[in-house]
Protein backbone atom coordinates (compact mmCIF):
# COMPACT_ATOMS: atom_id res chain seq x y z
CA UNK A 1 0.00 0.00 0.00
CA UNK A 2 2.15 2.32 0.83
CA UNK A 3 4.45 3.97 -2.38
CA UNK A 4 8.10 4.18 -2.72
CA UNK A 5 9.81 6.65 -0.31
CA UNK A 6 11.30 8.83 -3.10
CA UNK A 7 7.59 8.94 -4.48
CA UNK A 8 5.64 11.66 -4.11
CA UNK A 9 2.31 11.70 -3.04
CA UNK A 10 1.02 14.66 -5.21
CA UNK A 11 3.32 15.63 -8.20
CA UNK A 12 2.40 18.50 -10.77
CA UNK A 13 4.22 18.48 -13.91
CA UNK A 14 4.51 21.80 -16.21
CA UNK A 15 0.76 21.91 -15.59
CA UNK A 16 -1.07 24.69 -17.92
CA UNK A 17 -4.69 25.90 -16.96
CA UNK A 18 -7.11 28.54 -18.94
CA UNK A 19 -10.49 29.84 -17.70
CA UNK A 20 -11.97 30.88 -20.92
CA UNK A 21 -8.90 32.28 -22.74
CA UNK A 22 -6.73 33.69 -19.95
CA UNK A 23 -4.05 31.53 -18.56
CA UNK A 24 -4.70 30.70 -14.97
CA UNK A 25 -1.40 28.43 -14.53
CA UNK A 26 1.48 28.70 -16.79
CA UNK A 27 4.01 25.76 -16.46
CA UNK A 28 3.36 25.04 -12.27
CA UNK A 29 5.62 22.67 -10.80
CA UNK A 30 5.06 21.12 -7.87
CA UNK A 31 6.02 18.17 -5.19
CA UNK A 32 4.39 17.30 -2.37
CA UNK A 33 5.48 14.25 0.06
CA UNK A 34 4.72 11.52 2.26
CA UNK A 35 4.02 13.61 5.67
CA UNK A 36 4.53 17.27 4.29
CA UNK A 37 1.99 20.11 4.78
CA UNK A 38 2.18 22.56 2.10
CA UNK A 39 0.25 25.51 1.83
CA UNK A 40 -0.27 27.44 -1.75
CA UNK A 41 -0.03 31.36 -1.07
CA UNK A 42 -0.66 34.09 -3.99
CA UNK A 43 -2.79 37.03 -4.23
CA UNK A 44 -6.40 36.47 -5.36
CA UNK A 45 -5.62 35.02 -8.90
CA UNK A 46 -2.60 34.19 -8.80
CA UNK A 47 -3.81 30.57 -9.91
CA UNK A 48 -3.36 29.14 -5.94
CA UNK A 49 -7.04 27.45 -5.96
CA UNK A 50 -6.73 26.56 -9.81
CA UNK A 51 -4.16 24.72 -8.90
CA UNK A 52 -5.22 22.55 -6.50
CA UNK A 53 -8.22 21.95 -8.25
CA UNK A 54 -6.52 20.85 -10.89
CA UNK A 55 -4.70 18.38 -8.63
CA UNK A 56 -8.32 16.39 -8.00
CA UNK A 57 -9.11 16.79 -11.81
CA UNK A 58 -11.72 19.38 -11.38
CA UNK A 59 -9.91 22.25 -13.48
CA UNK A 60 -8.92 20.04 -17.12
CA UNK A 61 -4.70 21.01 -18.05
CA UNK A 62 -4.38 22.19 -21.27
CA UNK A 63 -0.80 20.89 -20.66
CA UNK A 64 1.47 19.28 -18.45
CA UNK A 65 0.75 16.14 -15.94
CA UNK A 66 -0.64 15.52 -12.84
CA UNK A 67 0.40 11.78 -10.59
CA UNK A 68 -1.52 11.07 -7.60
CA UNK A 69 0.41 8.24 -5.33
CA UNK A 70 1.83 7.51 -8.13
CA UNK A 71 -0.97 6.88 -10.62
CA UNK A 72 -1.52 9.57 -13.14
CA UNK A 73 -4.80 11.56 -12.07
CA UNK A 74 -6.72 10.05 -15.38
CA UNK A 75 -6.16 6.35 -14.03
CA UNK A 76 -6.19 6.73 -10.70
CA UNK A 77 -9.48 6.01 -8.59
CA UNK A 78 -8.71 5.32 -5.18
CA UNK A 79 -10.61 8.42 -4.21
CA UNK A 80 -10.99 7.24 -0.41
CA UNK A 81 -7.32 7.96 -0.19
CA UNK A 82 -7.74 11.82 -0.65
CA UNK A 83 -9.84 14.25 1.68
CA UNK A 84 -11.15 17.30 -0.41
CA UNK A 85 -11.94 20.51 1.53
CA UNK A 86 -13.80 22.67 -1.21
CA UNK A 87 -14.26 26.52 -1.23
CA UNK A 88 -17.10 27.21 0.74
CA UNK A 89 -18.96 29.78 3.11
CA UNK A 90 -21.36 26.85 3.70
CA UNK A 91 -22.28 23.28 4.53
CA UNK A 92 -26.12 23.69 4.05
CA UNK A 93 -27.94 23.00 0.81
CA UNK A 94 -32.58 23.35 0.02
CA UNK A 95 -33.32 21.06 2.68
CA UNK A 96 -32.07 20.39 6.05
CA UNK A 97 -29.29 18.10 7.04
CA UNK A 98 -27.95 17.24 10.52
CA UNK A 99 -24.20 17.43 10.68
CA UNK A 100 -23.99 13.54 10.76
CA UNK A 101 -26.10 13.47 7.57
CA UNK A 102 -23.42 15.51 5.88
CA UNK A 103 -20.40 13.98 7.29
CA UNK A 104 -21.56 10.87 6.45
CA UNK A 105 -21.41 11.85 2.63
CA UNK A 106 -17.77 11.77 2.66
CA UNK A 107 -17.33 8.12 3.77
CA UNK A 108 -19.13 7.06 0.66
CA UNK A 109 -16.01 6.75 -0.99
CA UNK A 110 -14.82 3.98 0.92
CA UNK A 111 -18.72 2.63 1.76
CA UNK A 112 -19.90 2.90 -2.11
CA UNK A 113 -23.02 1.09 -3.02
CA UNK A 114 -23.10 -1.27 -0.10
CA UNK A 115 -25.20 -0.21 3.24
CA UNK A 116 -22.76 1.51 5.56
CA UNK A 117 -21.38 -0.55 8.00
CA UNK A 118 -20.70 -0.46 11.79
CA UNK A 119 -16.77 0.79 11.07
CA UNK A 120 -18.44 3.19 8.77
CA UNK A 121 -20.77 4.72 11.19
CA UNK A 122 -17.85 4.54 13.63
CA UNK A 123 -15.69 6.74 11.41
CA UNK A 124 -18.17 9.43 10.62
CA UNK A 125 -18.81 9.80 14.24
CA UNK A 126 -14.78 10.05 15.05
CA UNK A 127 -14.64 12.75 11.92
CA UNK A 128 -17.20 14.82 14.11
CA UNK A 129 -15.41 14.41 17.24
CA UNK A 130 -12.58 15.35 15.85
CA UNK A 131 -13.38 18.88 14.76
CA UNK A 132 -15.35 19.26 18.02
CA UNK A 133 -19.13 19.14 17.07
CA UNK A 134 -20.02 15.83 18.72
CA UNK A 135 -22.96 17.71 20.81
CA UNK A 136 -23.84 19.13 17.48
CA UNK A 137 -23.90 15.86 15.25
CA UNK A 138 -27.87 15.88 15.23
CA UNK A 139 -28.39 19.01 14.96
CA UNK A 140 -29.53 21.05 11.79
CA UNK A 141 -25.96 22.32 9.76
CA UNK A 142 -28.84 25.36 9.29
CA UNK A 143 -28.06 26.49 12.79
CA UNK A 144 -24.87 26.52 12.81
CA UNK A 145 -21.73 29.48 13.06
CA UNK A 146 -19.77 30.10 10.04
CA UNK A 147 -16.74 28.97 11.65
CA UNK A 148 -18.82 25.56 12.66
CA UNK A 149 -20.03 24.99 8.71
CA UNK A 150 -15.73 25.14 8.13
CA UNK A 151 -15.45 22.04 10.88
CA UNK A 152 -18.36 20.00 9.52
CA UNK A 153 -16.59 20.57 5.69
CA UNK A 154 -13.63 19.61 7.34
CA UNK A 155 -15.19 16.39 9.23
CA UNK A 156 -16.40 15.37 5.93
CA UNK A 157 -13.54 15.00 4.66
CA UNK A 158 -11.61 13.47 6.88
CA UNK A 159 -14.40 11.01 7.20
CA UNK A 160 -13.01 8.43 4.67
CA UNK A 161 -9.94 8.24 6.83
CA UNK A 162 -8.23 9.88 4.04
CA UNK A 163 -4.09 10.02 3.83
CA UNK A 164 -4.21 13.33 1.81
CA UNK A 165 -5.74 16.33 2.51
CA UNK A 166 -6.32 19.03 0.14
CA UNK A 167 -7.73 22.12 1.28
CA UNK A 168 -9.23 25.32 -0.51
CA UNK A 169 -9.01 28.34 2.16
CA UNK A 170 -10.36 26.11 5.18
CA UNK A 171 -9.83 29.30 7.16
CA UNK A 172 -11.82 31.47 4.98
CA UNK A 173 -14.66 33.49 7.51
CA UNK A 174 -13.92 31.45 10.45
CA UNK A 175 -13.11 32.95 13.97
CA UNK A 176 -9.95 32.75 15.99
CA UNK A 177 -11.67 30.51 18.22
CA UNK A 178 -12.71 28.18 15.28
CA UNK A 179 -8.98 28.54 13.83
CA UNK A 180 -7.19 26.79 16.35
CA UNK A 181 -10.09 23.89 16.76
CA UNK A 182 -9.19 23.60 13.59
CA UNK A 183 -5.43 23.72 13.88
CA UNK A 184 -5.44 21.26 16.79
CA UNK A 185 -7.84 18.96 14.57
CA UNK A 186 -5.13 19.66 11.50
CA UNK A 187 -2.03 18.87 14.13
CA UNK A 188 -3.62 15.54 15.11
CA UNK A 189 -3.89 14.22 11.44
CA UNK A 190 -0.38 15.30 10.55
CA UNK A 191 1.33 13.66 13.34
CA UNK A 192 -0.68 10.54 12.53
CA UNK A 193 0.70 10.56 9.01
CA UNK A 194 -1.56 12.00 6.86
CA UNK A 195 0.03 14.28 4.26
CA UNK A 196 -1.67 18.15 3.69
CA UNK A 197 -2.01 20.81 0.62
CA UNK A 198 -3.60 23.50 1.26
CA UNK A 199 -4.56 27.31 -0.05
CA UNK A 200 -4.24 29.65 2.45
CA UNK A 201 -5.12 33.31 2.33
CA UNK A 202 -2.83 33.68 5.42
CA UNK A 203 -0.81 31.85 7.43
CA UNK A 204 -2.82 32.62 10.75
CA UNK A 205 -3.40 29.58 13.37
CA UNK A 206 -1.46 26.54 11.36
CA UNK A 207 1.66 28.87 10.82
CA UNK A 208 3.40 26.84 13.21
CA UNK A 209 2.31 23.16 10.97
CA UNK A 210 3.24 24.36 7.54
CA UNK A 211 6.46 22.81 6.03
CA UNK A 212 6.80 24.25 3.24
CA UNK A 213 5.29 27.46 1.38
CA UNK A 214 4.67 27.44 -2.58
CA UNK A 215 3.98 31.25 -3.69
CA UNK A 216 2.06 31.77 -6.85
CA UNK A 217 1.68 34.72 -8.95
CA UNK A 218 0.41 35.32 -12.18
CA UNK A 219 0.17 31.43 -12.70
CA UNK A 220 3.96 30.60 -11.72
CA UNK A 221 5.78 29.29 -8.86
CA UNK A 222 7.80 32.38 -7.70
CA UNK A 223 9.09 30.62 -4.22
CA UNK A 224 8.75 26.99 -2.86
CA UNK A 225 10.64 26.65 0.48
CA UNK A 226 10.26 27.52 4.29
CA UNK A 227 7.47 29.77 5.03
CA UNK A 228 7.47 33.47 4.56
CA UNK A 229 7.68 33.51 8.79
CA UNK A 230 5.03 36.07 10.34
CA UNK A 231 4.51 38.01 7.72
CA UNK A 232 1.88 35.76 5.65
CA UNK A 233 0.90 36.79 2.31
CA UNK A 234 0.89 40.92 3.14
CA UNK A 235 4.27 41.08 2.67
CA UNK A 236 4.04 39.51 -0.71
CA UNK A 237 4.18 41.37 -3.91
CA UNK A 238 1.38 42.29 -5.64
CA UNK A 239 -0.76 41.56 -2.62
CA UNK A 240 -3.83 43.52 -2.40
CA UNK A 241 -5.85 43.26 0.70
CA UNK A 242 -9.27 42.43 0.16
CA UNK A 243 -10.92 42.82 3.03
CA UNK A 244 -12.73 39.26 3.85
CA UNK A 245 -15.72 40.11 5.54
CA UNK A 246 -18.23 40.82 3.55
CA UNK A 247 -21.27 43.17 5.22
CA UNK A 248 -23.99 41.08 5.84
CA UNK A 249 -21.19 38.72 8.33
CA UNK A 250 -20.29 40.55 11.61
CA UNK A 251 -16.77 40.19 12.16
CA UNK A 252 -16.05 37.54 14.43
CA UNK A 253 -12.89 38.43 16.96
CA UNK A 254 -13.04 35.89 19.29
CA UNK A 255 -14.07 38.68 21.83
CA UNK A 256 -17.17 39.61 20.87
CA UNK A 257 -18.90 36.56 20.16
CA UNK B 1 -67.65 3.62 2.07
CA UNK B 2 -69.91 4.53 -1.18
CA UNK B 3 -66.36 6.41 -3.05
CA UNK B 4 -64.93 2.93 -3.65
CA UNK B 5 -67.38 1.30 -5.16
CA UNK B 6 -67.34 2.90 -8.91
CA UNK B 7 -64.10 1.44 -10.92
CA UNK B 8 -63.17 4.91 -12.03
CA UNK B 9 -62.62 6.13 -8.46
CA UNK B 10 -60.62 3.07 -6.88
CA UNK B 11 -58.41 3.60 -10.15
CA UNK B 12 -58.22 7.25 -9.21
CA UNK B 13 -57.13 7.26 -5.74
CA UNK B 14 -54.33 4.39 -6.34
CA UNK B 15 -53.17 6.71 -8.87
CA UNK B 16 -53.16 9.51 -6.18
CA UNK B 17 -51.53 7.58 -3.51
CA UNK B 18 -48.94 7.15 -6.21
CA UNK B 19 -48.02 10.63 -7.38
CA UNK B 20 -48.28 11.63 -3.63
CA UNK B 21 -45.32 9.28 -2.78
CA UNK B 22 -43.42 9.83 -5.70
CA UNK B 23 -43.73 13.47 -6.43
CA UNK B 24 -42.04 14.31 -3.03
CA UNK B 25 -39.72 11.90 -3.01
CA UNK B 26 -37.71 12.69 -6.50
CA UNK B 27 -38.43 16.58 -5.58
CA UNK B 28 -36.78 16.58 -2.27
CA UNK B 29 -33.26 16.31 -4.56
CA UNK B 30 -34.96 19.08 -6.58
CA UNK B 31 -35.23 21.45 -3.76
CA UNK B 32 -31.49 20.41 -2.71
CA UNK B 33 -29.88 21.06 -5.50
CA UNK B 34 -32.38 23.95 -5.63
CA UNK B 35 -33.83 23.29 -9.06
CA UNK B 36 -37.10 23.22 -7.41
CA UNK B 37 -38.92 24.05 -10.93
CA UNK B 38 -37.37 21.77 -12.81
CA UNK B 39 -40.44 19.45 -12.71
CA UNK B 40 -41.92 22.42 -14.34
CA UNK B 41 -39.70 22.71 -17.29
CA UNK B 42 -40.08 18.98 -17.29
CA UNK B 43 -44.02 19.20 -17.15
CA UNK B 44 -44.00 21.26 -20.19
CA UNK B 45 -41.95 19.30 -22.29
CA UNK B 46 -44.60 16.21 -21.40
CA UNK B 47 -46.89 17.98 -23.46
CA UNK B 48 -45.12 17.34 -26.42
CA UNK B 49 -45.09 13.68 -25.38
CA UNK B 50 -48.95 13.77 -24.95
CA UNK B 51 -49.17 15.69 -28.11
CA UNK B 52 -47.19 12.86 -30.19
CA UNK B 53 -49.17 9.82 -28.31
CA UNK B 54 -52.13 11.46 -30.01
CA UNK B 55 -50.59 12.00 -33.21
CA UNK B 56 -49.44 8.38 -33.58
CA UNK B 57 -52.38 6.80 -31.61
CA UNK B 58 -50.08 5.57 -29.11
CA UNK B 59 -50.48 5.57 -25.28
CA UNK B 60 -50.31 9.14 -24.37
CA UNK B 61 -48.50 8.43 -20.48
CA UNK B 62 -45.92 6.05 -22.00
CA UNK B 63 -45.49 8.50 -25.24
CA UNK B 64 -45.23 11.37 -22.55
CA UNK B 65 -42.89 9.26 -20.47
CA UNK B 66 -40.57 9.35 -23.39
CA UNK B 67 -40.63 12.61 -24.47
CA UNK B 68 -39.63 14.06 -20.99
CA UNK B 69 -37.06 11.63 -20.32
CA UNK B 70 -35.49 13.40 -23.74
CA UNK B 71 -36.33 16.70 -21.95
CA UNK B 72 -34.43 15.97 -19.00
CA UNK B 73 -31.49 14.56 -20.42
CA UNK B 74 -31.24 17.47 -23.21
CA UNK B 75 -31.22 19.72 -20.20
CA UNK B 76 -27.95 17.46 -18.15
CA UNK B 77 -26.48 17.79 -21.26
CA UNK B 78 -27.29 21.42 -21.86
CA UNK B 79 -25.68 22.06 -18.36
CA UNK B 80 -22.71 20.14 -19.14
CA UNK B 81 -21.66 21.16 -22.31
CA UNK B 82 -23.52 24.14 -22.81
CA UNK B 83 -22.55 27.88 -21.97
CA UNK B 84 -26.34 28.65 -21.50
CA UNK B 85 -27.12 29.65 -17.88
CA UNK B 86 -30.10 26.99 -16.25
CA UNK B 87 -32.72 29.41 -16.31
CA UNK B 88 -32.46 30.11 -19.70
CA UNK B 89 -32.29 26.72 -20.47
CA UNK B 90 -35.53 26.06 -18.30
CA UNK B 91 -36.99 28.75 -20.49
CA UNK B 92 -36.18 26.95 -23.88
CA UNK B 93 -37.77 23.64 -22.02
CA UNK B 94 -40.97 25.65 -20.87
CA UNK B 95 -42.12 27.21 -23.92
CA UNK B 96 -40.60 24.87 -26.71
CA UNK B 97 -42.66 22.05 -25.08
CA UNK B 98 -45.66 23.82 -24.22
CA UNK B 99 -45.87 25.03 -28.42
CA UNK B 100 -45.24 21.38 -28.99
CA UNK B 101 -48.11 19.92 -27.85
CA UNK B 102 -50.51 22.49 -29.11
CA UNK B 103 -49.04 21.90 -32.28
CA UNK B 104 -48.75 18.29 -32.34
CA UNK B 105 -52.34 17.77 -30.91
CA UNK B 106 -53.94 20.12 -33.58
CA UNK B 107 -51.90 18.06 -36.26
CA UNK B 108 -53.58 14.65 -35.04
CA UNK B 109 -56.75 13.66 -36.84
CA UNK B 110 -59.00 13.27 -34.03
CA UNK B 111 -57.33 16.00 -32.00
CA UNK B 112 -57.59 19.74 -30.55
CA UNK B 113 -56.64 21.73 -27.57
CA UNK B 114 -59.51 20.21 -25.77
CA UNK B 115 -57.83 16.95 -25.45
CA UNK B 116 -54.68 18.49 -23.86
CA UNK B 117 -57.23 20.44 -21.02
CA UNK B 118 -57.17 16.85 -19.32
CA UNK B 119 -53.48 16.47 -19.36
CA UNK B 120 -52.79 20.12 -18.14
CA UNK B 121 -54.99 19.99 -15.09
CA UNK B 122 -55.92 16.60 -14.44
CA UNK B 123 -58.94 14.19 -14.62
CA UNK B 124 -59.06 11.30 -12.60
CA UNK B 125 -62.23 10.36 -14.09
CA UNK B 126 -60.53 9.55 -17.96
CA UNK B 127 -57.70 7.53 -16.23
CA UNK B 128 -57.64 4.56 -18.00
CA UNK B 129 -56.67 0.48 -17.23
CA UNK B 130 -53.52 0.94 -18.88
CA UNK B 131 -52.85 4.47 -17.33
CA UNK B 132 -53.11 2.49 -13.72
CA UNK B 133 -50.73 -0.14 -15.22
CA UNK B 134 -48.39 2.46 -16.87
CA UNK B 135 -48.47 4.32 -13.39
CA UNK B 136 -47.66 1.50 -11.24
CA UNK B 137 -44.43 0.53 -12.87
CA UNK B 138 -43.52 3.91 -13.12
CA UNK B 139 -43.76 4.76 -9.46
CA UNK B 140 -41.57 1.46 -8.82
CA UNK B 141 -39.06 2.49 -10.78
CA UNK B 142 -38.98 6.31 -9.12
CA UNK B 143 -39.50 4.96 -5.14
CA UNK B 144 -36.10 1.93 -5.84
CA UNK B 145 -33.92 4.84 -7.33
CA UNK B 146 -34.97 7.56 -4.98
CA UNK B 147 -35.22 5.14 -1.67
CA UNK B 148 -32.24 2.63 -2.83
CA UNK B 149 -29.66 4.71 -4.00
CA UNK B 150 -30.31 8.42 -1.26
CA UNK B 151 -27.03 8.37 -0.26
CA UNK B 152 -25.61 9.04 -2.96
CA UNK B 153 -28.33 10.96 -4.37
CA UNK B 154 -27.98 12.75 -1.11
CA UNK B 155 -24.30 13.67 -1.92
CA UNK B 156 -24.41 14.88 -5.24
CA UNK B 157 -27.40 17.23 -4.55
CA UNK B 158 -25.59 18.44 -1.56
CA UNK B 159 -22.07 19.72 -3.07
CA UNK B 160 -21.49 18.22 -6.48
CA UNK B 161 -17.67 19.11 -6.68
CA UNK B 162 -17.16 17.20 -3.43
CA UNK B 163 -19.38 14.07 -4.64
CA UNK B 164 -16.78 14.13 -7.90
CA UNK B 165 -14.02 13.93 -5.58
CA UNK B 166 -15.19 10.97 -3.43
CA UNK B 167 -15.22 9.28 -6.92
CA UNK B 168 -19.21 8.78 -7.18
CA UNK B 169 -20.73 8.51 -10.87
CA UNK B 170 -22.08 12.30 -10.66
CA UNK B 171 -22.64 12.67 -14.04
CA UNK B 172 -24.85 9.14 -14.13
CA UNK B 173 -26.63 9.89 -10.88
CA UNK B 174 -27.51 13.36 -11.89
CA UNK B 175 -28.80 11.88 -15.42
CA UNK B 176 -30.57 9.69 -13.00
CA UNK B 177 -32.38 12.37 -11.52
CA UNK B 178 -33.16 14.26 -14.30
CA UNK B 179 -34.72 10.58 -15.72
CA UNK B 180 -36.95 9.74 -12.30
CA UNK B 181 -38.01 13.27 -12.18
CA UNK B 182 -38.95 13.17 -15.68
CA UNK B 183 -40.83 9.46 -14.91
CA UNK B 184 -42.30 11.16 -11.79
CA UNK B 185 -44.00 13.89 -14.51
CA UNK B 186 -45.75 11.49 -16.09
CA UNK B 187 -46.65 9.73 -13.19
CA UNK B 188 -48.57 12.42 -11.80
CA UNK B 189 -49.79 14.05 -14.93
CA UNK B 190 -53.13 12.65 -14.76
CA UNK B 191 -53.73 13.44 -11.74
CA UNK B 192 -52.62 17.17 -11.23
CA UNK B 193 -52.03 17.53 -14.24
CA UNK B 194 -48.99 19.09 -16.05
CA UNK B 195 -48.73 22.47 -15.07
CA UNK B 196 -49.53 21.54 -11.22
CA UNK B 197 -46.94 19.00 -11.26
CA UNK B 198 -44.47 20.57 -10.10
CA UNK B 199 -45.96 21.83 -7.16
CA UNK B 200 -46.60 18.21 -5.62
CA UNK B 201 -42.54 17.92 -6.10
CA UNK B 202 -41.71 20.93 -4.22
CA UNK B 203 -44.44 21.88 -1.55
CA UNK B 204 -44.71 19.28 0.39
CA UNK B 205 -40.81 19.40 0.69
CA UNK B 206 -41.28 23.30 1.50
CA UNK B 207 -43.80 22.51 4.07
CA UNK B 208 -42.13 19.28 5.64
CA UNK B 209 -38.72 21.56 6.24
CA UNK B 210 -40.43 24.00 8.37
CA UNK B 211 -40.09 21.39 11.08
CA UNK B 212 -37.45 19.36 10.75
CA UNK B 213 -33.74 19.48 10.69
CA UNK B 214 -32.55 16.18 9.05
CA UNK B 215 -32.56 15.41 5.36
CA UNK B 216 -34.04 11.97 6.54
CA UNK B 217 -36.78 12.68 8.48
CA UNK B 218 -37.92 16.03 5.78
CA UNK B 219 -37.87 13.25 3.45
CA UNK B 220 -40.60 10.78 4.94
CA UNK B 221 -42.73 13.78 6.18
CA UNK B 222 -43.06 15.40 2.10
CA UNK B 223 -43.84 11.87 1.66
CA UNK B 224 -46.78 11.67 4.28
CA UNK B 225 -47.98 14.82 3.71
CA UNK B 226 -47.77 14.30 -0.56
CA UNK B 227 -50.09 11.12 0.21
CA UNK B 228 -52.42 12.91 2.71
CA UNK B 229 -53.38 15.80 0.42
CA UNK B 230 -53.76 13.80 -2.67
CA UNK B 231 -56.07 11.31 -0.48
CA UNK B 232 -58.10 14.51 0.68
CA UNK B 233 -57.75 16.35 -2.67
CA UNK B 234 -58.84 13.51 -4.90
CA UNK B 235 -61.88 12.39 -2.40
CA UNK B 236 -63.01 16.37 -2.23
CA UNK B 237 -62.98 17.02 -6.00
CA UNK B 238 -65.07 13.79 -6.13
CA UNK B 239 -67.36 14.77 -3.49
CA UNK B 240 -67.74 18.34 -4.58
CA UNK B 241 -67.14 17.85 -8.23
CA UNK B 242 -63.96 20.48 -8.45
CA UNK B 243 -60.65 19.90 -10.41
CA UNK B 244 -58.50 17.43 -8.40
CA UNK B 245 -55.23 19.08 -9.19
CA UNK B 246 -56.13 22.63 -8.05
CA UNK B 247 -57.62 21.02 -4.86
CA UNK B 248 -54.68 18.91 -3.87
CA UNK B 249 -52.00 21.90 -4.67
CA UNK B 250 -54.16 24.43 -2.51
CA UNK B 251 -54.42 21.75 0.12
CA UNK B 252 -50.65 21.19 0.03
CA UNK B 253 -49.97 25.03 0.18
CA UNK B 254 -52.22 25.14 3.18
CA UNK B 255 -50.49 21.99 4.94
CA UNK B 256 -47.33 24.64 4.37
CA UNK B 257 -48.79 27.65 6.13
CA UNK B 258 -49.90 25.23 8.71
CA UNK B 259 -46.62 23.92 9.40
CA UNK B 260 -44.94 27.43 9.02
CA UNK B 261 -47.08 28.37 12.25
CA UNK B 262 -46.02 25.37 13.78
CA UNK B 263 -42.52 26.28 13.59
CA UNK B 264 -41.91 29.08 16.09
CA UNK B 265 -43.56 27.69 18.86
CA UNK B 266 -42.15 24.19 18.27
CA UNK B 267 -38.85 25.83 17.80
CA UNK B 268 -39.10 27.53 21.13
CA UNK B 269 -40.14 24.22 23.06
CA UNK B 270 -37.68 22.49 21.77
CA UNK B 271 -34.68 25.19 23.08
CA UNK B 272 -36.34 24.79 26.21
CA UNK B 273 -35.78 21.18 26.29
CA UNK B 274 -32.53 21.55 25.43
CA UNK B 275 -31.66 24.58 28.20
CA UNK B 276 -33.26 22.13 30.56
CA UNK B 277 -31.02 19.75 29.32
CA UNK B 278 -27.51 21.58 29.28
CA UNK B 279 -29.16 23.23 33.02
CA UNK B 280 -24.70 24.46 34.11
CA UNK B 281 -25.07 26.83 30.86
CA UNK B 282 -26.33 30.43 31.72
CA UNK B 283 -29.88 31.69 30.42
CA UNK B 284 -29.09 34.93 29.35
CA UNK B 285 -26.26 37.17 28.51
CA UNK B 286 -23.35 37.93 30.72
CA UNK B 287 -20.50 40.09 29.95
CA UNK B 288 -18.04 37.40 31.02
CA UNK B 289 -19.89 34.04 29.77
CA UNK B 290 -21.84 35.27 26.66
CA UNK B 291 -21.37 32.22 25.29
CA UNK B 292 -20.16 28.43 24.64
CA UNK B 293 -16.78 27.69 25.05
CA UNK B 294 -16.00 27.07 21.30
CA UNK B 295 -16.88 31.01 20.94
CA UNK B 296 -20.47 29.93 19.40
CA UNK B 297 -23.45 31.43 20.39
CA UNK B 298 -25.70 28.67 22.48
CA UNK B 299 -28.11 26.85 19.90
CA UNK B 300 -31.41 28.43 21.88
CA UNK B 301 -30.66 32.37 20.79
CA UNK B 302 -29.60 31.22 17.47
CA UNK B 303 -32.10 30.76 15.45
CA UNK B 304 -36.32 30.11 15.94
Amino acid sequence: MKPEPEQPVISLRGATATLGSRPVLRGVDLAVHRGEVVSLLGANGSGKSTAVRSVIGQVPLTGGSVDLFGTPLRRFRDWARVGYVPQRTTAASGVPATVYEVVSSGRLSRAKLRWPSKADRAAVHRAIELVGLADRAKDSVNALSGGQHQRVLIARALASEPELLIMDEPMAGVDLVSQEILATTLREQVVAGTTVLLVLHELGALEPLIDRAVVLRDGCVTHDGPPPRSLGQHALPGHDHVHPHSDSEPVRTGLLT
Amino acid sequence: MEILETAFMQRALLAAVLVGITAPAVGIYLVQRRQALMGDGIGHVAMTGVGLGFLLSANPVWMAALVSIAGAVAMELIRWYGRMRGDMALAMLFYGGMAGGVLLINLAPNGSNSNLTSYLFGSLSTVSDADVVAICLLAAFVMLVTVGLRRHLFAISQDEEFARVTGLPVRALNLLIAVTAAVTVTVAMRVVGLLLVSALMVVPVAAAQQITRSFKVTFVLAVVIGTAVTLAGTVTSYEYEVPPGATIVLLAIGVFFVLTALAGPLARRRSRTLSEADAGAPAGCSVEAGGLPDGSRPAYVAKV
